[in-house]
């Protein structure tokens, strides 16, 4: 339970890092929050021979409303700045709304945005707000920069788009829109444990009240964040309610690969699909409609 | 792999060492400084044990190397009372109220406590339950912890 001996650098600024990555390559690893990096060390599933430390780069430590609306978070962001950040509410009520849900207040305190998306876990919330909110990520390497949409940054279990030498450095979030509501659900055995399924849902309402667009994202539903793209696209063109939120639920419970584990069956993973995006999507066409509590519905 | 230098505030008092960069902070704690009042369950961020406070926020020191103090500050259980007759108000609290019983766990809960009373002086019995989830308790059944949390925050408020 020691991670075995590695070489530790710890830069102070992101050239110095890029410098680092460009030398090391796939030798080094980099540390952001550690939250699932040092455990995976103690395990010793993880041993890399460099550990590249980007905790001195304040300047990767940032939220920052951007003149379309957008909102930009530097990768190093603590969990916990974002939980209690004033502008998430508005800018980003999916995130907003799932921040408490990530683990517990110890792990958000040193855990990070751009640690937990790069880590790609299935059971994490982070990835599923990023798909669903089509947020944008910015990786840097020596070479240059890029942005990666997050449709192709999540590459399956524990993987994504980037190459060793890159760090991812920001994510840009969309402006909310009026008429849309979001809403984000998971069902866990205790409080900030891995849930045993999550589901983030967007819903935009028309001037008619018909949906002209929905988003079913899951956790822990497959090799990553899973989008059910079927039954999200069946919403469109119907007036929400009861019978347009089961027949969506049935469809995404069909459409999510679960893979099972020891605190839930796969059958229990597709039943809670089920009763979770069926309640999600109330919440969500609920706000959208301005009835709920989204600041973003209050203001359509 | 090469030493490194080590130089942070521990409980206040300035603090230097050479250690090895694999070193976890609770390990520099208990083994290097002795403090063994902070410990360690499961070593992988599961059980709360081994919470410190990090520039006065709880976090799981078997979760940080030793060398990413460098130039911190880290609070252990052993910082919490103001002298050795003294208990801290929370330390009261759980000894009245008898949240604990094997103690293990307890410091873990205290160093998360503390600073959770600090931002939520009149806590619900539900934040507290939030507040605590990040750390197991194998023998209260977390009652009397809450209890007790509920007793320092009324003494706290009344002070």
């Amino acid at each position: 339970m020691k991670p075995p001996p590695f070489k530790y650098l710890a830069p102070d600024s992101l050239e110095q890092a890029l410098e680092l990555m460009a030398q090391f390559g796939k030798e080094a690893k980099l540390l952001a929050g550690g939250q699932s990096l040092i455990p995976a060390m103690n395990f010793r599933v993880a041993q890399p021979a460099v550990l590249v430390d980007l905790n001195r780069i304040t300047a990767l430590d940032y939220i920052q409303t951007q003149g379309d609306g957008s909102l930009a978070v530097g990768a190093m962001t603590r969990q916990r700045e974002l939980e209690f950040d004033p502008q998430l509410a508005e800018r980003v009520p999916l995130l907003h709304e799932c921040m408490p849900h990530v683990a517990h207040p110890q792990i958000r305190n040193r855990g990070t945005l751009g640690g937990s998306l790069a880590h790609a876990d299935p059971a994490a919330e982070l990835p599923v707000v990023a798909l669903a909110t089509s947020a944008r990520m910015r990786a840097q390497s020596s070479e240059g920069e890029r942005w990666i949409e997050a449709n192709q940054f999540f590459q399956g279990m524990f993987t994504t788009a980037l190459q060793p030498g890159e760090i991812l450095v920001e994510v840009v979030f969309p402006p909310a829109q009026a008429g849309t509501g979001w809403s984000f659900l998971e069902t866990s055995r205790r409080r900030g444990d891995y849930a045993m399924l999550g589901v983030a849902a967007g819903l935009s309402l028309n001037a008619q009240g018909i949906c002209s667009e929905a988003r079913l994202v899951y956790m822990n539903a497959g090799d990553g964040p899973i989008a059910a793209r079927q039954a999200a696209a069946g919403l469109s063109g119907q007036r929400p309610g009861p019978e347009a939120f089961e027949q969506a639920a049935a469809a995404a419970q069909e459409e999510i690969d679960p893979l099972g584990n020891v605190h839930a069956s796969v059958d229990y993973q597709r039943h809670l699909a089920t009763v979770l995006t069926r309640r999600a999507l109330a919440i969500a066409a609920g706000r959208a409609r301005g009835n709920g509590s989204s600041p973003v519905a209050d203001a359509a | 792999m090469d030493n490194l230098l080590l130089s942070l505030a521990v409980n206040g008092q300035p603090t230097e060492r050479q250690v090895e960069p694999r070193l976890l902070l609770s390990d520099f704690l208990r083994h290097e400084l002795g403090l063994t009042g902070t410990h360690v369950g499961c070593e992988h961020g599961v059980c709360g044990a081994c919470t410190v406070q990090f520039d006065g926020e709880p976090v799981r020191s078997c979760l940080m190397l030793a060398v990413q103090a460098d130039g911190h500050t880290v609070t252990t259980v052993e910082g919490l009372a103001s002298s050795r007759e003294q208990l801290h108000p929370l330390q009261q609290a759980f000894w009245e109220a008898h949240g604990l019983q094997c103690g293990f766990c307890t410091p873990g809960f205290l160093m998360t406590l503390v600073p959770f009373l600090a931002e939520n002086p009149d806590p619900s019995e539900r934040e507290i339950r939030e507040a605590i989830s990040g750390n197991l308790c194998r023998c209260t059944g977390y009652q009397n912890i809450v209890a007790a949390v509920r007793l320092a925050a009324d003494r706290l408020g009344a002070g």
